[in-house]
């Protein structure tokens, strides 16, 4: 069985439909990209998957590792292993990015009935794991985003993630709003988080990011429905001839 | 620090919205009969064997309350108090003069232990923190006199402190808080029950942090603590003040005053955490809080320094102010005040510019939930001959859900042209992007909302005593809790 099982999904934002029907699979180990035009319900997904209040799902399941996301709360979503990298990362004045990685993993431990983490250890694994990412000390002692630079905020958001280790990523328009360089260091750190155990889906309408996080399968997104589902190729195909096809064809 | 992490432990272990510190301990209770007139404040003068310059003093200000209305500007509602129907006097039936913990009651130790500041366990800790606990109104226990003595430090109550130490009682009793100052003021001056009293000698830094811990135990007795703080040339002293009340379904009046005197060079740090019983979701019972304190920065290069917590009481009236008289003397006010449910809290400060040079900093942080209302109210005075003095204030509201309120009501009022003044004020909300970023990293609704409004509250919680600070954390957490969702 797959990590995780998408089956005909429908969400709705206000009564008004937009997930119209999705059918996705992403087996352990594998990334996925979705691809789709503004508009075509990439951003909607990621917080139906998340479990953002105000999204409702009217028909279909999303199972990871067996269990029913949609009974849960984001927070419990969370600590059930998936983890959504933001394409806006919210400001948290006053509270530093080290104490926001700590009770986040205070949270996971908690559910796992064990004590708190050892602040020491915690710091040095940190520590570490920022500066692979480019993220300095100083940084980590600001408050969450407060201040930050576009390529602050990603390469946080990937920090996280590395602290977390959930078993299912989303990242939504990681390459937003990055440089070249930017965004060099935040797929390189994406990269080194692929694992055997891990899946990712990731949401972009460039071509570009996929150069440099390389997805086995990539998803075409549009009116609410996966339209085609390819290799590589389709990412260049996209990259070549837009989404012309895609918008008309189901306009 | 570990804000959160405590908080996830502390709202664990208190299951609902139930209140930590609302039991009741029964233990015989020695009171006055009900109500208020000239022979209730020879008898709690009797009771206290106090020289007849203080009854006097007590009767006068009597007199002058009796001619007093209770004030109703502060946006503040409330039914009208019977002053006749309280008790005035409550004491334990104890033994006079206690020698050592042992000789404590043991159902009274318990309360403590409740209340999680076990006497025993303080003096095992050494010298962390001097605890003089006043159970209703009568001091029990001091702790840590010798140590102190040793400095030439006096930390007793004020009781004590009439008989042993009559003359510096008497030179600054009331001179910072005229007894006709104010209603409530006025009120305590009267029929002021005990309290603690702290001297600090010429150039002493006092070696521990001085605490009191109080609680309003006796069905129906407001409670009217008088403190008093002299910090003497060059001297240093920082004073923790914690309040927990038991649950009950009536309103308490307390109606405390605190006076502080700094003189050349001194400096005193007071710091409160109070958390008195809010009242129930529905606003029955809870404490009313009309307390005034301030401070005299009487010489130069003096400094006090107020920093609160408020996150109890069903209504709070208190403005922690300084009068900077000495030139170059400082004083500043960092406040947090939450109110949830149907508490009210009109809190601020006065902060008055004499002195030349004179500087003052205001932090006031109010969070409001439920169907609360909060209010800063705070005053910057310049005086004529208060050359170069300077203020800066920064007034920041915060309000969880759209039943409840936050209201600022700055005063300015400068005589000096040279003077500096600078106000500061923002209003906002937890937003939804704050909770769901928060729990999309696995922190469930009460953790996020405790994270987001202790990192609001930062620059005024890095302010409190390393203990302290702890434990404003994980009230911050409950006295929030269920306000969101």
């Amino acid at each position: 069985m797959a990590l995780l099982e998408i089956e005909n999904l429908h969400a709705e934002i206000d009564g008004k439909p937009i997930l119209k029907g999705i059918d996705l699979s992403i087996e352990a180990g594998q990334v996925h990209a979705i691809m789709g035009p503004n508009g075509s319900g990439k951003s909607t997904l990621s917080y139906v998957l998340a479990g953002r209040d105000g999204y409702e799902v009217t028909e279909g399941s999303i199972r990871l590792d067996g269990q029913d996301l949609l009974e849960m709360e984001a927070d419990e979503r969370a600590v059930a292993g998936v983890f959504l990298a933001m394409q806006y990362p919210v400001e948290l004045p006053g509270v530093t990015g080290m104490t926001f990685l700590r009770e986040a993993v205070n949270a996971r431990r908690k559910a796992a009935g064990e004590d708190e983490i050892d602040a020491m250890g915690f710091l040095k694994m940190v520590r570490a794991k920022a500066k692979t990412l480019g993220v300095t000390d100083e940084m980590l002692k600001r408050a969450v985003n407060v201040g930050f630079s576009g390529g602050e905020k990603k390469r946080n958001e990937i920090l996280q993630m590395a602290v977390l280790e959930p078993k299912f990523c989303v990242l939504d328009e990681t390459d937003s709003g990055l440089d070249i360089d930017a965004l060099k260091v935040v797929s390189e750190g994406v990269n080194a988080l692929r694992s055997a155990g891990r899946s990712m889906l990731v949401i972009t309408h460039y071509q570009r990011l996929l150069n440099h996080i390389e997805p086995d399968v990539i998803h075409v997104l549009a009116h609410g429905r996966i339209q085609k589902t390819g290799g590589k190729e389709l990412a260049l195909e996209l990259e070549q001839n837009g989404y012309a096809d895609y918008v008309e064809a189901a306009a | 620090m570990a804000a959160t992490a405590d908080t996830v432990r502390q709202v664990e272990e208190v299951t609902g919205r139930a209140y930590k510190h609302g039991f009741v301990t029964d233990i015989d209770m020695e009171m006055a009969p009900k109500g208020l007139d000239e022979t209730t404040i020879r008898f709690i003068s009797a009771k206290k064997e106090e020289p007849e310059w203080l009854l006097e003093w007590r009767l006068k200000a009597f007199r002058q309350w009796q001619q007093m209305k209770e004030p109703d500007w502060a946006k503040v509602g409330y039914p009208a108090i019977d002053y006749q129907d309280l008790y005035y006097y409550a004491a334990p039936k104890q033994k006079p003069k206690l020698n050592s913990l042992d000789e404590v009651d043991p159902e009274l130790l318990a309360t403590y232990e409740k209340l999680g500041i076990p006497l025993k366990e303080q003096e095992i800790l050494a010298g962390v923190v001097a605890v003089d606990a006043v159970f209703d109104s009568v001091s029990v226990a001091t702790t840590y006199k010798k140590e102190l003595e040793k400095h030439g430090v006096i930390f007793c109550s004020i009781s004590e402190a009439v008989h042993d130490y009559p003359d510096l009682v008497r030179r600054y009793l009331g001179s910072v808080v005229p007894a006709a100052d104010n209603f409530f003021a006025c009120l305590n001056s009267a029929v002021f029950t005990d309290g603690s009293f702290v001297y600090i000698p010429k150039g002493v830094r006092c070696p521990m942090e001085l605490s009191t811990y109080f609680r309003i135990n006796a069905e129906n007795t407001g409670q009217f603590e008088r403190t008093l703080i002299v910090a003497d040339e060059g001297s240093y002293v920082s004073y923790l003040e914690g309040c927990t009340a038991p649950q009950r379904d009536e309103n308490q009046l307390h109606a405390a005053v605190v006076e502080l005197v700094a003189m050349d060079d001194a400096e005193i740090k007071y710091s409160t955490v109070q958390n008195w019983y809010p009242g129930d979701e529905n606003g029955k019972g809870g404490i009313y809080n009309f307390v005034t304190k301030r401070g005299a920065c009487r010489g130069r290069r003096s400094k006090i320094s107020w920093t609160q917590v408020e996150t109890g009481s069903a209504i709070t009236w208190k403005y922690p102010s300084c009068i900077l008289q000495g030139d170059d003397s400082v004083g500043e006010f960092y406040s947090v005040a939450i109110t949830n449910n149907a508490q009210q809290a009109d809190t601020g400060t006065k902060m008055i510019h004499l002195g030349k040079n004179t500087r003052s900093t205001i932090i006031s942080k109010g969070i409001s939930a439920g169907r609360a209302d909060n209010t800063y109210r705070g005053l910057v005075r310049v005086g004529k001959r208060a050359e170069g003095a300077r203020n800066f204030t920064q007034c920041d509201s915060l309000l969880i859900g759209d039943k409840c309120g936050a209201h600022t009501v700055p005063y300015i009022e400068s005589k000096n042209p040279s003077a500096r003044i600078e106000h500061e004020a923002t209003t906002s909300k937890i937003s939804e992007d704050q909770l769901f970023y928060c729990m999309s990293r696995g922190l469930s609704t009460e953790d996020a909302v405790g994270l987001i409004v202790n990192g609001f509250c930062k620059e005024v919680m890095k302010e409190l005593p390393m203990e302290f600070a702890v434990e404003a954390q994980k009230l911050i957490g409950i006295s929030l809790e269920g306000s969101v969702g």
